[in-house]
Order: C-alpha cells, then sequence, then structure tokens
C-alpha cells in the first residue's frame, strides 16, 4: 500500500539553498595570486635568467644552450642510464624479493645482507667507488673460479680458465660503472618495495593456483606478480624518477655523456652559472612529466578488475534492479 | 578397488604442537557425495586440503583414485613427490573455497581458461568453447567478460565452480562453499552443486548446509576434535545420531 502512494506522489521542487561561504579560502587565493603574480613577473622582468641564452642562442649560435649538441648527448645519456639503471634495479629485485621471501634460510639472508648493504652506502660514494673499481682487478671475465689456485693445485703454471676477459679500466669506467652502481643501488630499494606488493595479495590466490595445478613459477608469474603490480607500480614510479635525477651523480664517476656533467662543463667554460642551473631543471622537469604520465597509464592498466569506477557502477546497477530498472542513465559499455 | 575415489588411513596432521587431525580413517566412491559436517575447529578443513596436498599430513596416507598423494613409496620407503608431480596430482582434483578465491585481475572466462590453457596446454579455441559452455551451465553465460568484483557472491561461486570444473576432474573437494554468502545467494551455488552430483561427480563437501547432505549426500562424516565420531547414510545420521556429541550438535544448527 505505501508503494502506491510512492508511485502516485508527485516530485518536490528541488531544493536551492545559499551555499555556506568559505572566506577563509578566498583569503587564500588572494594571497597565491599575488606570490604568483610576484614570480612571473620575476621570470619576465630579471634580465639576469638570460631566457635568450636558454632558449635562443649561445655563444653566438642560433640555439640556447638547452638544445645544443652535447647537451642533447648528455640528454640521451641521462634517459640511458635511467632505462638501463632501473631495468637492472627492476629485474635484481624481483629475483631477491623471491630469494627475501623463500622458506630456505640462506637465500633469504642473502638478499636481506644485499639490501642491508647497497641500503646503507651514499649512492654519490657508491658511484665514485665503482669509477675506481678496476684498481682491483687487470682484467675482468668469464670463466672457471678459482682457476689459478686449482692451476697450482695440479701444478700447473698460470692456469688460465677465462673464455672471455677484458681490460678492466675499459669496462669498468665511465657509463657502465656509473649505470652498475645506480643500478645495483636501485635493486636493494625495488627488492623492498616488490616483497611489499607480493605479501600484499591473498594467500587465497596462491592457494587456488596451486590447487588448480599451477607451479610455483606460473604462479608468479600468472597471478601473483600482476595482482601485486598494483602495490609495486605507484613506488616503482617513484624510484624512476628519483632515478631521473639521481643519474646526475654520475657526473662525479666521471660519466661525460650525461646531462648534468654536460650543462656542468658549459657553466665552467662560459662562467655562466645561474642559467645553465635553470636549463637543467626545465629538462628534469620534461623528463619528469614524461615519466608522471606513462606512470597514469600504467596504474590504470594493472588496477583493471579494480576500479572504483567499476565497483561504482556495479553498485549503481543493484540498485537499478532493485528500483525495478528505473534509472536508465547509465552506459553500459565497460 | 579403482571404484574408491578417496582412501583416507589413519591420517594425522599438527600445527607445531596442535594437533589438529588425530586418525582420520575414510573412504569415498566413485560417484559418491560426501558431506563432512562438524563444529568449528573439528579440522573437517584441514582434512580437506590434505586431501589435494595443501597441508603436509604427518603421518597416515591418503589416497586419491589409488595415487598416494604427495609422496611415492619405493624399497618400503616413502619419498617426497617433487612440486612438478604434486602440480600433476592435483589437476585432476578440483577445490572450491570458503572465500572463492577468483583472480581479480582477470575476467570471468579468463578465469576459467587459465589453468585448462596454462598447465594442460590445451589449444585456446577448445578451452573457450568449453569454458563457456561451463559458465552457461552455472547460469553465467551473460558475465563471461565481467571481473569477479563486479559479481555478487553466489554468482563468484559459481565462477569458482566453473573454474574447477574446465580442468575435468575426478574429485571436487569444496570447503564450506557456502559459508561466505548471503543467505538468499546459498541456494542458487547448492543448486549447481546438486546439478554437478546428479551428473556422477564424486564430491566431498565440508559445509554446514545440513539440508544439502540429507536430500543430496550418499555418505555422512561427522567429525570433532579431529576425529570421525559418526559416519553412514546422512539421513539416519541426521534423524538418528548415535553419538552424544552429534545430537549436541545437530540439535543446535537444525
Amino acid at each position: 500500500m505505501s508503494d502506491q502512494t510512492t508511485t502516485e506522489r508527485a516530485r518536490p521542487e528541488p531544493i536551492k539553498a545559499v551555499p555556506v561561504r568559505h572566506p577563509g579560502r578566498w583569503v587564500t587565493i588572494a594571497i597565491l595570486a599575488v606570490l604568483a603574480a610576484m614570480f612571473v613577473h620575476l621570470l619576465v622582468t630579471n634580465d639576469n635568467f638570460r631566457w635568450s641564452f636558454i632558449f635562443l642562442s649561445y655563444e653566438d649560435g642560433k640555439r640556447g644552450v638547452m638544445f645544443t649538441g652535447p647537451v642533447l648527448e648528455g640528454l640521451r645519456g641521462t634517459i640511458l642510464l635511467t632505462i638501463t639503471s632501473m631495468a637492472i634495479g627492476i629485474g635484481l629485485g624481483v629475483i631477491l624479493a623471491v630469494m627475501r621471501l623463500s622458506p630456505n634460510r640462506i637465500l633469504s639472508s642473502v638478499a636481506f645482507l644485499y639490501t642491508w648493504f647497497f641500503r646503507a652506502v651514499p649512492r654519490l660514494v657508491l658511484a665514485i667507488l665503482f669509477g675506481n673499481l678496476n684498481i682491483l682487478w687487470s682484467r675482468v671475465g668469464f670463466g672457471l673460479p678459482f682457476d689459478k689456485q686449482i692451476g697450482d693445485l695440479f701444478g700447473i703454471d698460470n692456469f688460465n680458465g677465462q673464455f672471455y676477459s677484458i681490460r678492466a679500466v675499459d669496462l669498468l669506467a665511465g657509463f657502465v660503472a656509473g649505470m652498475l652502481a645506480l643500478g645495483l643501488s636501485e635493486a636493494a630499494y625495488m627488492a623492498e618495495i616488490v616483497r611489499a606488493g607480493l605479501q600484499s595479495v591473498d594467500q587465497g590466490q596462491t592457494e587456488a593456483a596451486v590447487a588448480l595445478g599451477m607451479s610455483r613459477f606460473q604462479v608468479l608469474r600468472r597471478i601473483v606478480l600482476p595482482q601485486a603490480m598494483r602495490v609495486i607500480v605507484p613506488p616503482t614510479g617513484n624510484e624512476t624518477i628519483a632515478m631521473v635525477k639521481d643519474t646526475s651523480l654520475v657526473a662525479y664517476v666521471p660519466v661525460a655523456g650525461e646531462l648534468w656533467f654536460q650543462l656542468n662543463a658549459v657553466s665552467a667554460r662560459t662562467f655562466v652559472v645561474f642559467p645553465v642551473l635553470v636549463a637543467a631543471l626545465i629538462w628534469y622537469l620534461i623528463i619528469c612529466t614524461v615519466l608522471m604520465i606513462g606512470q597514469f597509464f600504467l596504474e590504470r592498466h594493472y588496477g583493471k578488475g579494480y576500479g572504483a569506477t567499476g565497483r561504482a557502477r556495479q553498485r549503481l546497477r543493484d540498485i537499478e534492479v532493485e528500483q525495478g530498472g528505473r534509472i536508465t542513465t547509465t552506459g553500459e559499455g565497460t | 578397488m579403482s571404484d574408491v575415489m578417496v582412501r583416507a588411513e589413519n591420517v594425522h596432521k599438527s600445527f607445531g604442537s596442535l594437533e589438529v587431525l588425530k586418525g582420520i580413517d575414510l573412504e569415498v566412491r566413485a560417484g559418491e557425495v560426501c558431506c563432512v559436517l562438524g563444529p568449528s575447529g573439528s579440522g573437517k578443513s584441514t582434512f580437506l586440503r590434505c586431501v589435494n596436498h595443501l597441508e603436509k599430513i604427518n603421518a597416515g596416507r591418503i589416497f586419491v583414485d589409488g595415487d598416494l598423494m604427495g609422496y611415492r613409496e619405493r624399497g618400503g620407503k616413502l619419498h617426497e613427490l617433487g612440486e612438478r608431480d604434486v602440480a600433476k596430482q592435483r589437476r585432476s582434483i578440483g577445490m572450491v573455497f570458503q572465500r572463492f578465491n577468483l583472480f581479480p585481475h582477470m575476467t570471468v572466462l579468463q578465469n576459467v581458461m587459465e589453468a585448462p590453457c596454462r598447465v594442460k596446454r590445451e589449444s585456446k579455441a577448445d578451452v573457450r568453447d568449453r569454458a563457456v559452455a561451463l559458465l552457461d551451465r552455472v547460469g553465467l553465460g551473460a558475465k563471461t567478460e565481467s571481473y569477479p568484483g563486479q559479481l555478487s557472491g553466489g554468482q563468484q561461486q559459481r565462477v569458482a565452480i566453473a573454474r574447477a570444473l574446465a580442468m575435468r576432474p575426478k574429485l571436487m573437494l569444496f570447503d564450506e562453499p557456502t559459508s561466505a554468502l548471503d543467505p538468499e545467494l546459498v541456494g542458487e551455488v547448492l543448486d549447481v552443486m546438486k546439478d554437478l552430483a546428479r551428473d556422477g561427480m564424486t564430491m566431498v563437501v565440508v559445509t554446514h548446509e545440513i539440508g544439502f547432505a540429507r536430500e543430496v549426500g550418499d555418505k555422512l562424516i561427522f567429525m570433532d576434535g579431529g576425529v570421525v565420531v559418526e559416519q553412514g547414510a546422512p539421513r539416519e545420521v541426521i534423524a538418528n545420531p548415535q553419538h552424544e556429541r552429534t545430537r549436541a550438535f545437530l540439535s543446535k544448527v537444525l
């Protein structure tokens, strides 16, 4: 009987009330506006920025310092260094995380010792250390370990078990040293991030997968990791952005093919310091902006099946069913 | 001999110092529906998980279709089976969990297709046809592209059953399949299970649904404190329990 009355009752007027005022917000906005105006005024009127030096003409050239050859080379090096060291960091990080969670005590302690060491050492120190690492060996290569000692054991002089080797100074210097320093250090941080991600996945997922006859590797690859990604991606984005900036540390390895090294060289040569710093700042801003956009899409991809939108849409559909399908404004496409 | 699908002999299981199973003997024949009842903490779920070797037992033997689960007996000595062999044994045993445990990052169809495609490496087209047919059978033919999070609990559990069936198991284990469901959704899951029983599937069902046990079960096991207190035909046990403990339990749930 109440049904009838509700369907027959006319819909009341929509509420038109005077909204609550927020004077505090407006004061804050006014202050921010003044500060922003001051900042823009500074950028435009202060000649010490030397915008033309940055963007238009540098040393009689037609291009600003941001776009000169060596600086663009340095930019390429920075991007390449970010990608390679993050690849090492993520790959090794996943392995370390799986080792850390292994029921085998030895494997998990090795992973723990690794993260302990590389998290404790400052990256700058590590970068310079790796730049000088070639002092330890004359040649590095692949082959039988302890070949000399084995040779001595059997009375063979200078027994050489190396299949392939290269002079240490050629390999462990510059770019490779910088890449290893950053990548190995990153792996320690990534290991912790991946571990947190793996542990965030419900144990029931593994059980269900194992009960279906999946192997441990399949469970990790198909079930656990994809779900862990939801937890792993945001901090990894953070790490990647931090890495872009940390590549500037390898200027002290030294690595010449790197953005900060190149721009530093320019200011050393021309005695123009501040505009060069601004140029560096702008490049780092651009790279990190691109990365953040990439992260947005990556997060959306791994959020499949979780999204608040999906759940909200479902709730709406439930209400619709409950009310006999009267709400028809929802778009059905998923 | 091969008529017996599950045979448990004096199964013991402890977690640390806590002994959960204290000698379970049990036999389920092929095509039978065996319902396991008991208060929580009685070890019934643990026993079910021992059947497909999700838990390692400490003593005794469990055979499924004549195969010793988790071990190989050679020269009077027991050898633990490697991961690959255990996985092979599990392939023919379907399991349905209390909390569904569907893979939330995959669509319903992908959930059902995952194991046959990855584990048995069957052709995708065949598996897809079979998966769609199975989803139709559990009444979810229209939901193939939905994600588990978009389904109700009852729908999710029916997908979980279809996922287990996609591996063409010879035995199905149900671990309190309706305990996490709203009362009005229990029926749809039980209907699917009844349909399965009618088709001759061998099933071991840990449940609190006395009605289901009475109607569908061929055998009822009542467990308490890690032992089988009473077993027999469901109607007889429910109507006329012989043990004090069984009587007390049934009087509370009926």
